[in-house]
């Protein structure tokens, strides 16, 4: 069944303050703030929280009728002074909502009235502002947009260093993890943001914690304007709208731009502008990672080549998968997104120019009702996305390899690796592994060894 | 964690509570922490706003109206009017469950239906793009009822979504439209979303249909909204019992049975919070009584059964009623004996809902746990109180803003299912008709009592009950968890259940049992301890905030 339409139905995005809030969550000492109704901070943080299985506190100016009429900057006011209070952080990152945009709040403007009138007090946390309307963009968006207003905020001016940005883009706390451990290893000074690999899938707390401890600190970022170069995650973001595109313009810190690092290819990239940056060769265990991934290639492709699959999240994330799965002889039968950059086909096609006779096909600012609509014509072996993707799947009886976000009815999404040459392996064992587990089941003969 | 045998003093807990606020803040929360005497209730100052920057488990008036009242309603088409977000974090995230009778049968709860609102139409107004959306699910379902809710931008840019349903459910003229006005900026919390969806199925449902309805015992289940199965349990007792549901407000309902509610005989209410509204405006209109009952809790199910049945007054019904207890109370008997020597003596706090903190210390009576806290997120006063307070509670700004339908009794379907002798009589019996008297009363005397509870407030209560299990939600569950603290979810039920009537005690108790008995507990060292080491020094949240 296909129909053109207006509404939206079983939406493949989440809204823009979302975004802004996981991103601000990865600054050291920052409570994320919503100006707007306390909705919306509770319906994100019960989001964010069935994924990450970790608190979050999102702080919000809790807008009521007269606010929406007469404006919200007392009530953001008052809610700085409380969060200062109670929080003592040493970052507030302040994102919009569709209600204070839409009644037009200056936002910028009551922040520095802010300062102003209580510079006298306990100290100042560093107030940041992203501009995410919910009626624009999609989650991703307002991460961007927190990362952009971040670096805008606190990047300073300074003396080169020897120092290399990363902006990883919206990846799982473990994918952050294992990117600190390859710069380590690199022995490299860096910048990571936004850094959520403990605030976000942390231990037990031994003590009493206002705000969970990791992330980036201020200090760290201040020196992201005197970095040697960026290197910015995410094939569809643009220099205009990314940290690193700040950086280049404000401060001529150069900006190498690649798409996720997904497969042995767009890995090897990654791998070899550290080494052309830091002038030095990877440390062998990633040789090792490298030589055990293409191994394993060998042996699996056997089970996955010529299967055919959809592929849905967020549009830097099926940029980097289909790179992967067609290094892997698995055709991407349809890449989808709920988002609507106009890039997503252009970024595919400059991975893998003959993406249309390999019969890729390619859909932007789509739901689930569209991908169904296709799935029924395309016949995918299985479908690989986040948990939203379970109804269609059920329905139509094909499988659902889980990845991205949202994950709610797994165990461990936060912990699920996606990039690198370690990633690109967790992802093929689990790929390999969900077509022997279909052959196994659809077995009459119950063989166990498969 | 071992077994807590001795509670601190409640006014010390109070005090210790209170004193760390600015004297203005102290003089607010105290208002709200009450220490309970169910012979004389206190005052408990409930449903006022929260102060902006202090973060609360509240959640919206959308979330009320879209996300409790109507979501579970199966064959009603819902369309979110606004940004994609309020749609996608409302769909299925409340575990409302539903039984279809075939496979024909509509059921569009796995749907989230949009407008997903661009900037042009803030600019430019998103009313085009509305009716747009109703004829696509109109022409793609074909569903007796499409509803409508506003999220915040929707009252700012001036969009009338009633005119847009009237339009359009004249336009089609089998399908019912209809509009709420639940901007998330209305009213304190999701209680308002609750009122509003209450007057909008009232005046846009119920009484539609009057074809007369069959059964000797006719009785509608308000309140009760089948998350994990719940209302499921409850309608296979009442089958037993020979009690007919004509339907409930509204777990595992449909269209039919809210538009047909009106011929039932007596409506009990299970969730007083979001559904007392419906309650009395059906009392004036139609002349139909309303109870209060609980079924959760294996006691609670049997005693609810027991005043269905005395309300209606036949024998036969009262002997029907005491078998199935006496079925089905040894299977649970038999569970409960075999868990009760792990978790008598243990003691549970319970910050959730606007019933379920209420609920829930039954299920832990008969676990033999002891309730030393308990408070509601968006409750009012009666809540905690009783009914009786109603007359007192102070008109705010907040509930202003939410109207009162102005009800009359109906001309032609008004009629008074017991006359005011026999109301009365019942009353005499120990029946509560049209009443509730409220979460302290059932609470013992020097318990705890605290609406709206802050994170604060909360670390501060685990620190000195040192509690083996907490009750609240997801957003609660982590961070209570990190503490080396249990915490069950009584909203989602950690996707269990279902936890209603006599089989879902038992799945409660094992789960309870599970929980507080966990090995991995003893893993986790708690943050007192090292606050004890170090003389208080390592320190909690601050209490300090200005409340204007």
């Amino acid at each position: 069944m296909k129909h053109a339409k207006t509404a939206t139905q079983n939406a493949c995005k989440l809204c823009n303050p979302l975004g802004a809030c996981l991103a601000f969550r990865g600054i050291e000492n920052c409570v994320p703030f919503l100006h707007g109704s306390q909705g919306c901070a509770t319906y994100i943080r019960r989001y964010l929280i069935s994924h990450y299985k970790e608190p979050i506190d999102i702080a919000s100016s809790n807008f009521h009728e007269e606010t929406a009429v007469f404006g919200g900057s007392h009530n953001l006011k008052i809610g700085l002074k409380n969060v200062s209070e109670q929080y003592k952080p040493a970052v507030i990152g302040v994102a919009t909502t569709c209600l204070s945009e839409t009644i037009g709040d200056d936002v910028p403007g009551i922040l520095r009235e802010y300062k102003q009138e209580f510079k006298n007090g306990s100290p100042m946390p560093v107030l940041i502002h992203a501009s995410t309307p919910s009626y624009q963009g999609s989650h991703i968006d307002g991460f961007h947009a927190a990362v952009r207003a971040t670096v805008k905020t606190l990047a300073e001016k300074g003396a080169r260093e020897n120092l290399i940005n990363i902006f990883p883009n919206m990846i799982s706390p473990a994918d952050i993890r294992y990117l600190k451990e390859i710069l380590e290893d690199f022995q490299v000074p860096y910048m990571l943001l936004p850094d959520y690999s403990q605030t976000m899938d942390g231990g037990p707390w031994g003590e009493y914690h206002r705000i969970p401890p990791g992330g980036t600190p201020a200090s760290v970022i201040a020196m992201a304007g005197s970095a040697r170069a960026s290197i910015e995650f995410g094939s569809t973001l643009e220099a205009s709208k990314s940290a690193a595109g700040y950086l280049e313009d404000a401060f001529g810190v150069t900006r190498y731009h690649l798409s996720l690092p997904i497969g042995i290819k767009e890995s090897d990239k990654f791998f070899s502008l550290l080494e052309t940056l830091t002038q030095q060769d990877r440390p062998e265990k990633y040789n090792d990672e490298r030589r055990r991934l293409v191994d394993a290639y060998a042996d699996g492709h056997k089970y996955v080549f010529e299967q055919k699959v959809i592929i849905y999240g967020e549009e830097d994330l099926v940029v980097g998968m289909t790179a992967f799965l067609s290094e892997i002889g698995i055709t991407p039968v349809l890449c989808a997104s709920g988002g609507k950059s106009g890039l997503l086909r252009k970024s595919i096609k400059e991975l893998i120019p003959d993406m249309d006779d390999m019969g890729i096909k390619v859909r932007e600012g789509v739901d689930f009702v569209d991908i169904e609509d296709e799935a029924q014509l395309l016949k995918p072996d299985f479908l690989i996305g986040n948990s939203k993707g379970y109804t269609m799947s059920r329905k139509n009886n094909i499988p659902l390899l889980r990845l991205g976000f949202p994950i709610h009815d797994r165990f461990g999404g936060q912990r699920m690796h996606h990039l690198g040459y370690r990633g690109t392996q967790e992802l093929f064992d689990r790929i390999v592994n969900t077509v022997i587990e279909q052959r196994q089941n659809a077995s009459s003969i119950g063989y166990t060894y498969m | 964690m071992g077994t807590n045998t001795h509670f601190p003093d409640p006014s010390v807990v109070r005090e210790e509570l209170i004193q760390k606020y600015p004297a203005k803040v102290a003089k607010k929360r105290s208002k709200s922490i009450i220490i309970n005497d169910p012979q004389i209730i206190p005052e408990v100052q409930a449903n006022v706003r929260t102060v902006p920057g202090i973060i609360t488990q509240r959640g919206c008036s959308y979330a009320g109206c879209k996300g409790v009242v109507l979501g579970p309603t199966r064959d009603i088409v819902n369309i979110v009017h606004g940004p994609i977000g309020c749609s996608f974090y409302a769909w299925m995230t409340r575990r409302n469950q539903t039984r279809t009778e075939s496979l024909m049968d509509a059921n569009y709860i796995p749907y989230c239906f949009s407008t997903d609102m661009q900037e042009e139409n803030v600019v430019f107004g998103g009313e085009k793009k509305l009716k747009q959306a109703i004829q696509e699910a109109y022409d793609l379902f074909h569903p007796k009822s499409i509803a409508i809710f506003s999220t915040c931008p929707v009252g700012l840019i001036g969009d009338d979504v009633h005119a847009a349903s009237k339009e359009m459910r004249e336009k089609f003229g089998d399908c019912n439209v209809f509009g709420f006005s639940c901007e998330g900026y209305r009213g304190v919390s999701q209680s308002a979303g609750h009122h509003i969806a209450n007057n909008g199925v009232f005046k846009h449902m119920v009484g539609r249909d009057n074809t007369p309805s069959e059964g000797k015992f006719k009785l509608n289940l308000l309140g009760e909204y089948n998350i994990g199965g719940d209302a499921f349990e409850i309608e296979r007792i009442f089958e037993k019992a020979g009690l007919t549901l004509i339907s409930s407000f509204s777990g595992n309902s449909t269209v039919k049975q809210l538009e047909n509610a009106h011929t039932a005989d007596l409506n009990v209410i299970q969730c007083h919070r979001s559904i007392n509204y419906m309650g009395d405006m059906m009392e004036t209109k139609y002349g139909i009584p309303w109870m209060k009952v609980s079924f959760v809790g294996a006691e609670s199910s049997a005693k609810s059964l027991r005043k269905i049945a005395e309300y209606f007054g036949d024998e036969e019904l009262k002997a029907r009623v005491e078998a199935v207890i006496a079925e089905e109370m040894p299977k649970v008997k038999a569970i409960i004996d075999e868990i009760l020597p792990r978790t008598t003596g243990k003691t549970a706090m319970l910050f959730v809902g606007g019933s379920r903190a209420h609920h829930y210390q039954d299920l832990f009576t008969e676990l033999g746990m002891t309730t030393v806290a308990a408070g509601y997120e968006f409750a009012h006063r009666d809540d905690y109180e009783g009914r009786d307070v109603l007359p007192n509670i102070k008109i705010d700004a907040d509930s202003k803003n939410i109207e009162e339908l102005k009800v009359l009794p109906d001309p032609e379907l008004y009629n008074p299912r017991k006359t005011d002798a026999e109301l009365e009589a019942l009353k005499e019996k120990g029946l509560e008709i049209n009443g509730y008297s409220g979460m302290m009363q059932q609470m013992t005397k020097k318990s705890l009592v605290v609406d709206d509870l802050s994170h604060y407030e909360s670390e501060k209560l685990i620190e000195i009950y040192k509690p083996d299990i907490f009750c609240a939600g997801i957003k609660e569950k982590y961070v209570v968890q990190k503490m080396g603290v249990p915490l069950k979810q009584l909203h989602s039920y950690d996707y269990g259940g279902p936890y209603t009537g006599f089989e879902g005690a038992v799945n409660f108790y094992k789960d309870i049992d599970r929980m507080v008995n966990n090995p991995v507990w003893k893993l986790i060292k708690a943050p007192w301890q090292k606050t004890e080491a170090t003389n208080g020094k390592n320190k909690g949240l601050e209490a300090s905030y200005v409340t204007q």
